[in-house]
């Protein structure tokens, strides 16, 4: 089950120097942090002109998966699909985000329309992009503490009182 | 556990005052989008400044406003009628549902998908159970009758949400009449809805492994009374929108937006198909058995407000010609896999054997195992592209579910297509993005 | 001369029109129910439901309610349809308080109603936290029907009385302050799963 990315570790592929790994079909680049911008700038020269998603997770509760390719996995992960129109492509690019230092570089530049998505995974996460030009919370109240889609946040269930009925 | 602080000054979330604004604020707003040069940008930022603070006010529509489709939340900078700037605010329908996905089975997951996008909550269950069905490594396996049942009963809600478009649109716009007419189509595809799944919205009918039952009898006559009495109205609200001049005055030239503007946005569905960027996923990255039916996408020039009101319109239209389709090829046989691991057993079986019963409570209280993984998988939903992105780690539930919710995308584009606009037509662009909140917040 | 003569030679088949006797307050509680007018609170899947109620199929103005006001100053009913999140719920509070008295509200649905499957940080736990609720519809979303039967019941309420006696009994309705609630800022713990 868990082995799905130890056995990759064979293909040896690589696109804009990153790793390209085959997850169930889709193509997905593994990223470093430096080479983030640059890869997605250089995907869009490549056609990949519509950037689709933007989002995160948080392995907290995970934090001996595989990557595979030598690469470290951290607590956070960022993840961005792109969309190619002309090719008729997608594409997946993840980047291991150190729950240590939580900034990244914005893609406002490259595609504006991940404004909102940034924004979305700023407020969820908590994982700040840098040069955004409205870092602001976007669906949480603006005076909410943590980020709730943080795997240390609780769901915030209340238990289910049944109170007033005729017993 | 150490509590990781973010370092940012969050600010206020609110369009900032003339006086407070910057110049990059305004960069934002206009000139990344539009690629400006940086002396553009600069012109466009001295002619917005000549308009001073004490003739602009800023005014607040929504939360709680009739024609803003629920709780977006626009403040609009207005000199006069004229809207000068932009911002939605979203949020006030923010659910948790990404958060409470992880909590629930992929058995349950439909339940919490369906409620998103409650104008097309079966794309929402499909896009849901294709992403589940990948991971299993199952979404070859599905039963032919389960796929076309799958098709006939997502292009019936396309057209179902997109009546209701033409409701709300005509509303908005001020011709009440057509509220009440596209209501009572929407009634007709509801009343099948609720005939096959028992509920009239938030179905959860679609399900990893095919959907719930089986098509009840008489579904066909059902399906065609629907197709046949469509055509006639629908050419009575040619009569009454289309042609009429005042509805042309109302849409033509108002919120125009550009195909590079809209790429450069993410928008999709059919504001990026307005722009004339002929991009259906339905064509143009088939899933289903849509590679095996003929429709057209209906493609606009202008990229205004009436461009998207009749690629809705005739969207209904090819829908139905798919629909005709797949009344032709629906095939017998199993509506859902028979693969034990995801389907739990007849109900027959369960009154006669102990291991069926077991089974069955097995497969509804832990659900069952997906492998490790991710995946990204899209559909075309009424509006736009819907895309899952669901992280597995060997469990029951989702470690992470995550849509990608069109509307929440497509909101972007508001401000751009009200700007230099009356608030008028702001009303008339919100219309025509069609957002559904639930979808836009999550 | 005039009617007084009328009724004076032919008492009351001396007049020209028919008339009803009542007592000034049935007669008020009776035009209340009859001519309720909604505040469209739309939030969620609810409210495409409590708009399909009012569309042709099912008729709203039956029951004297087909004007759905956006202003809640001219409502009288607030139909809470959809689930109320921790960031709306000021908001509804505030549309709330611009109602005129006498007004009633409705909670459309599970998720107004208790917070339904939505038990999470987002969500508030019920509506009736909030601003008090006179009736409770169930369901998700409720069928039209449903709201319908949640509308009548809450026009026999308002017709019996019995709404005004318990509202004065327990020095309720508006007298709810929102500062006293705390809503905006549900803690959560950290840490714990």
């Amino acid at each position: 089950m868990s082995d799905s990315a130890g056995t990759l570790e064979n293909a040896v592929e690589t696109q804009h120097g990153c790793p390209v790994q085959d997850s169930l079909g889709q193509r997905v680049l593994h990223a470093s942090r430096d080479q983030y911008v640059s890869v997605i700038k250089a995907l869009a020269d490549d056609g990949y002109e519509m950037c689709i998603d933007l989002t995160g997770v948080d392995y907290l509760e995970m934090p001996h998966r595989k990557i595979g390719f030598g690469i470290q996995p951290e607590r956070f992960e960022l993840v961005v699909n792109l969309l190619s129109l002309s090719q008729r492509q997608r594409i997946r690019v993840r980047v291991q985000v150190p729950a240590d230092d939580v900034t990244m570089p914005t893609l406002f530049d490259i595609h504006p329309g991940t404004e909102a998505h940034e924004r979305e995974t700023f407020d969820m996460f908590g994982i700040v992009f840098a040069g955004h030009p409205d870092m602001t919370r976007i669906l949480m109240p603006e005076d909410w503490d943590g980020h709730p889609l943080r795997k240390d946040y609780s769901q915030g269930s209340i238990p289910v009182q049944f109170k007033g009925a005729n017993s | 556990m150490t509590i990781i602080s973010a370092g940012t000054a969050e600010g206020g979330q609110e369009l900032l005052s003339r006086s407070e604004l910057t110049a990059k604020e305004l960069l934002r707003e206009v000139g990344s989008v539009l690629r400006l040069s940086e002396t553009e940008a600069a012109l466009l930022a001295e002619v917005q400044t000549e308009a001073p603070e004490d003739q602009t006010m800023i005014i607040n529509m929504g939360p709680q406003h009739p024609s803003t489709h629920g709780v977006l939340r626009l403040m609009l900078e207005l000199q006069g009628e004229t809207v000068l700037r932009c911002k939605p605010i979203i949020g006030y329908l923010h659910t948790g549902m990404e958060k409470t996905g992880e909590s629930l089975t992929y058995m349950q997951g439909g339940t919490n998908v369906t409620r998103m996008d409650y104008l097309s909550p079966l794309n929402n269950e499909l896009v849901f159970s294709m992403a589940v069905e990948k991971l299993l490594g199952i979404d070859g396996d599905i039963p032919e009758r389960a796929v076309w049942m799958r098709m006939l009963l997502s292009e019936l809600n396309r057209m179902s949400s997109h009546l209701l478009f033409l409701a709300t649109n005509g509303m908005d716009l001020g011709a009440v009449s057509m509220m009440l007419y596209g209501w009572r189509e929407r009634e007709d595809v509801l009343r099948f809805f609720q005939k096959v799944t028992g509920l009239r919205m938030n179905h959860n009918f679609i399900r990893p492994g095919g959907v719930a039952a089986d098509l009840p009898a008489g579904w066909r006559d059902d399906v065609l009374a629907i197709l046949e009495g469509l055509p006639s109205r629908l050419e009575e609200y040619d009569i009454l929108m289309t042609g009429q001049p005042i509805w042309r005055e109302r849409l033509q030239g108002v919120g125009v937006i550009t195909a590079q503007e809209a790429i450069a946005l993410g928008a999709t569905g059919p504001i990026l198909r307005s722009t004339g960027v002929a991009w259906d996923l339905r064509r143009d990255m088939p899933y289903l058995h849509y590679d095996q039916v003929e429709f057209d996408v209906i493609v606009g020039q202008y990229g205004d407000a009436y461009d998207r009101y009749s690629i809705r319109f005739n969207e209904i239209r090819e829908s139905m010609r798919i629909v005709y389709q797949v009344l032709d090829c629906m095939p017998s046989g199993d509506f859902r896999i028979q693969n034990k691991k995801v389907t739990p057993p007849p109900r027959a079986r369960i009154d006669e054997s102990m291991e069926a019963l077991i089974h069955h409570f097995k497969i509804f209280t832990e659900g069952f195992k997906v492998p490790e993984g991710e995946v990204y998988v899209a559909i075309e939903s009424p509006r736009g592209e819907i895309g899952c992105y669901i992280v597995s780690d060997g469990s029951s539930n989702p470690y992470r579910m995550h849509v990608r919710a069109p509307s929440f995308v497509n909101i972007q584009t508001m401000p751009h297509m009200m700007r230099g606009g009356l608030v008028a037509d702001a009303v008339a662009v919100i219309s025509s993005v069609d957002p559904v909140l639930g979808e836009v917040d999550r | 001369m005039g009617v007084v003569q009328n009724i004076a030679d032919d008492g009351l088949g001396g007049m020209d029109h028919n008339f009803v006797t009542a007592r000034i307050e049935d007669l008020v509680k009776w035009a209340r129910s009859r001519s309720s007018w909604g505040a469209s609170f739309g939030l969620a899947c609810c409210a495409i439901e409590m708009m399909g109620t009012g569309a042709s199929h099912y008729d709203l103005s039956r029951f004297g309610m087909e004007v759905f006001r956006a202003s809640p100053r001219q409502a009288d009913i607030m139909i809470v349809a959809g689930r109320v999140s921790q960031k709306m719920a000021p908001v509804l509070r505030q549309v709330y308080d611009q109602m005129m008295e006498p007004k009633w509200v409705i909670s459309m649905g599970v998720c107004a109603s208790s917070g339904g499957m939505f038990n999470n940080y987002a969500i508030v736990q019920g509506v009736d936290q909030i601003v008090p609720v006179d009736v409770y519809a169930p369901g998700c979303p409720p069928t039209p029907e449903t709201l319908i039967h949640a509308i009548e019941t809450l026009h026999q309420l308002i017709e019996d009385g019995e709404i005004m006696r318990r509202r004065v009994a327990n020095n309720g309705g508006a007298g709810v302050e929102l500062s006293s609630e705390p809503v905006a800022h549900t803690s959560v713990t950290i840490g714990s799963k």
